[in-house]
């Protein structure tokens, strides 16, 4: 059952399975947005005003398409740190994101979480600590909630990224998914890094998607740089999960271009050289090229589009810093229902 | 026994399951899910024929991968079901901690409150039952560190349904442990119907004026039957049932330390690090100069685990003898 797909979307054709204008140029500015407001993180930390940014930069077609997939209102969102493009993608707004950043009390969290780990309702965004595929066992247990409840119709998205699939709570997770026959799928960000780590240390066979078919699930590898097909596979894994056709696996294949967070140097265990070769199928300026080149968008509209997100990355930046921190004391709160003096 | 109106006789294994029984006949967000809960009842027959009446889809036997049982109940619980995960024995909680400290314990607290998780995790722990190295062991201190848990462990059946009762009603998640020697050998009134007994509240089960015990679990009854020989030769000992370990009951201990101006605490698990050492810390910070003599811990020693062999595991566990011994001591102080 293990499949590989073919890509759908090369500089000469325009394969829309079943995408309209309105949802090529969605996926494009999810796109133009995730790298901007990942770039803004890390503009805002060499400037000293926030301690901490990591990047998706390379993520984007993927994370784009999948969360064009994603049927608000509806489906479950569980994903990882890397997830900035997803999470915009399904609907959270620039504001939310700096405000994150920025670590201010309006943030999901009240300031306390780390950048990008947010908690909505609304979304159907769950909440995630940085623990490595420990949000997986909650995905499947929101999944198996669905199923118990016999709400077709709805399906958890979970994410991962390739090295955490080395992680017992991955494994354990396919396992009782697949066993359930549960409305989830299971997409795994392969950027062939963790942190330093390459691939070759992590696992012997280099095809994740492979594993899928051991658990008895289908297993599906895509080019991660084209979001049409990244469109088009988890649209086809939800459809399936959200009719009672259970799990999928997917393995999209992407790199990592910049640094793993602003508090590592990658120089320290990969080559300029390699990093360079990948960037020149960087997906963000590949897709833009694709959708003119084929009249989705003129050059005009292009550069609005760009100028566009740049206004609202800017005003949402502008917005978050102004607002407040949370107060000392709301260190205290939330730490159960119920009040709660802590001892100190 | 006398039965009061309105009560049964039940041991503890009895009073877990009627009140698991009870939670799942009232609500069907109420999902069990556990190592061999179903077809087999739970290797202490606690869920038994629950699956013939409630169905596989709320009685699950799941594989043995105890990080996922928890991790599974925790995101049921995000997503508005009620589930009662069981580890089959508290020996192999290890493989969870992770979703048990890092996970559910700090869902709130991440979210600011946007997501729950109204989790009980069961299990039972402690040993005298000859369980050797991996089915004896007391896993508390290894978990009342953490905030945003509450760990309950009663030692009484009408305490297990009630305290029990008041896990499964908890908006936060509760790790509710049961002393599995106590399971047959400990019998009591429970009453019927749904009732809860408030987490977090200790129980005086003696009252004494000359020195305070304070234990929980299985010790709660040896430490009573050493206070009763006491009584009988003439020395007056108050006994404290913890019940709740997170949150503790500092009232309740205070209070009693102010009045007796002594304090032993006594427990199965090893000394270093204990509950023990918590509750000393807190007495000593509290209410030192009530005290007429130095806090006295009786604890296991420490060593990684009690031997299946009887010598060893006796060696390890402390007897109502003992407990006499050093109840006497502090009398006498
Ligand atoms: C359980 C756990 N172990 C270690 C870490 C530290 N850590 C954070 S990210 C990371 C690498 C993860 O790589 P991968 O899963 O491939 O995701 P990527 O960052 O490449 O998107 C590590 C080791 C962690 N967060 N959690
Ligand atoms: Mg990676």
């Amino acid at each position: 059952m293990a499949t590989k797909s073919k890509t759908s979307g090369s500089a000469s054709t325009l394969e829309r399975r079943g995408l309209t204008d309105e949802q090529l140029v969605g996926i494009l500015r999810t796109m133009l947005m995730h790298r901007r407001l990942e770039g803004r993180g890390f503009e805002l930390n060499r400037q000293g005003k926030i301690p901490f940014a990591s990047a998706g930069e390379g993520h984007e077609a993927v994370q784009a398409g999948a969360a064009m997939a994603f049927e608000r209102g509806k489906d479950i969102l569980v994903p990882y740190y890397r997830d900035l493009g997803l999470d915009i993608g399904i609907g959270l707004s620039p504001l939310e994101v700096l405000l994150s950043l920025f670590a201010r009390v309006a943030d999901h969290s009240g300031g306390r979480q780390f950048p990008h780990h947010y908690a909505s309702k609304k979304l159907g965004l769950y909440s995630i600590s940085s623990v490595l595929a420990a949000q997986l066992p909650h995905a499947v247990g929101a999944a198996y909630a669905l199923k118990y409840r016999k709400e077709t119709g709805r399906a958890v998205l979970a994410t991962v990224g390739d090295g955490a699939t080395s992680e017992g709570e991955w494994h354990e997770s396919m396992n009782f998914a697949a066993i359930h026959k549960l409305p989830i799928v299971f997409l795994c960000e392969n950027n062939e890094w963790a942190i330093s780590t390459p691939l070759a240390k992590q696992m012997a066979n280099p095809n994740i998607y492979e594993r899928a078919e051991g658990y008895g699930m289908p297993g599906v590898q895509i080019n991660g740089f084209d979001p049409i097909a990244c469109y088009a596979a988890v649209k086809e894994a939800m459809d399936r999960a959200r009719t009672g056709g259970g799990p999928t696996f997917i393995e999209a294949k992407c790199y990592r271009f910049l640094a793993h967070t602003t508090d590592d140097d990658d120089r320290t265990y990969r080559s300029r050289e390699e990093v360079a070769e990948r960037r020149k199928q960087d997906p963000v300026p590949t897709f833009e090229r694709l959708l003119v080149e084929h009249g989705v968008l003129t050059a005009e509209g292009l550069e609005d589009l760009k100028r566009s997100v740049l206004a609202e990355a800017n005003e949402a930046t502008d917005r978050a810093e102004s607002m407040p921190y949370p107060a000392p004391h709301d260190l205290y709160t939330n730490v159960y229902a119920d009040s709660y003096q802590p001892w100190r | 026994m006398a039965v009061t109106a309105g009560s049964k006789v039940l041991n503890n294994v009895e009073a877990v399951r009627e009140t698991l029984y009870e939670a799942m006949k009232s609500d069907d967000r109420t999902i069990i899910l556990g190592e061999d809960v179903g077809a087999r009842g739970n290797v202490f027959l606690i869920t038994k024929d629950f699956i013939n009446e409630f169905g596989p889809e709320r009685v699950i036997d799941t594989p043995i991968a105890e990080a996922s049982i928890v991790g599974i109940a925790v995101g049921m619980a995000m997503e508005g079901l009620r589930p009662i995960a069981e580890i089959q024995f508290a020996d192999f909680i290890y493989p969870a901690f992770n979703q048990i400290v890092g996970e559910a314990a700090k869902t709130r607290y991440r979210s600011n409150g946007e997501y729950t998780c109204p989790l009980v995790i069961r299990t039972p722990y402690g040993g005298g039952v000859r369980g050797a190295l991996s089915h004896s062991v007391s896993i508390e201190a290894l978990f009342y560190h953490v905030p945003g848990l509450k760990i309950v462990a009663p030692a009484f059946p009408a305490d297990v349904k009630g305290l029990l009762n008041a896990a499964i009603d908890d908006p936060d998640p509760v790790l509710f442990l049961e002393h599995k020697k106590t399971y047959r050998l400990i019998k009591g009134e429970v009453p019927e119907g749904h009732y809860t007994i408030p987490i977090g509240k200790a129980n005086v089960i003696k009252e004494g004026r000359q020195l305070t015990v304070v234990s929980y679990g299985l010790y709660v009854h040896w430490a009573l039957e050493a206070a009763n020989q006491l009584e009988n030769e003439g020395m007056s000992v108050e006994v404290i049932d913890l019940r709740s370990i997170r949150p503790m009951d500092r009232t309740t201990i205070l209070n009693s330390v102010e009045k007796t101006r002594k304090l032993l605490i006594i427990h199965e698990d090893n000394k270093f690090g204990g509950i023990g050492a918590e509750i000393s810390a807190m007495v000593a910070e509290e209410a030192l100069f009530s005290l007429d003599a130095p806090i006295r811990r009786l604890a296991a020693p420490d060593v990684p685990a009690m031997g299946y062999a009887e010598p060893l595991e006796h060696e390890y566990m402390s007897s109502p003898a003992q407990m006499a011994d050093a109840m006497r001591e502090l009398v006498k102080f």
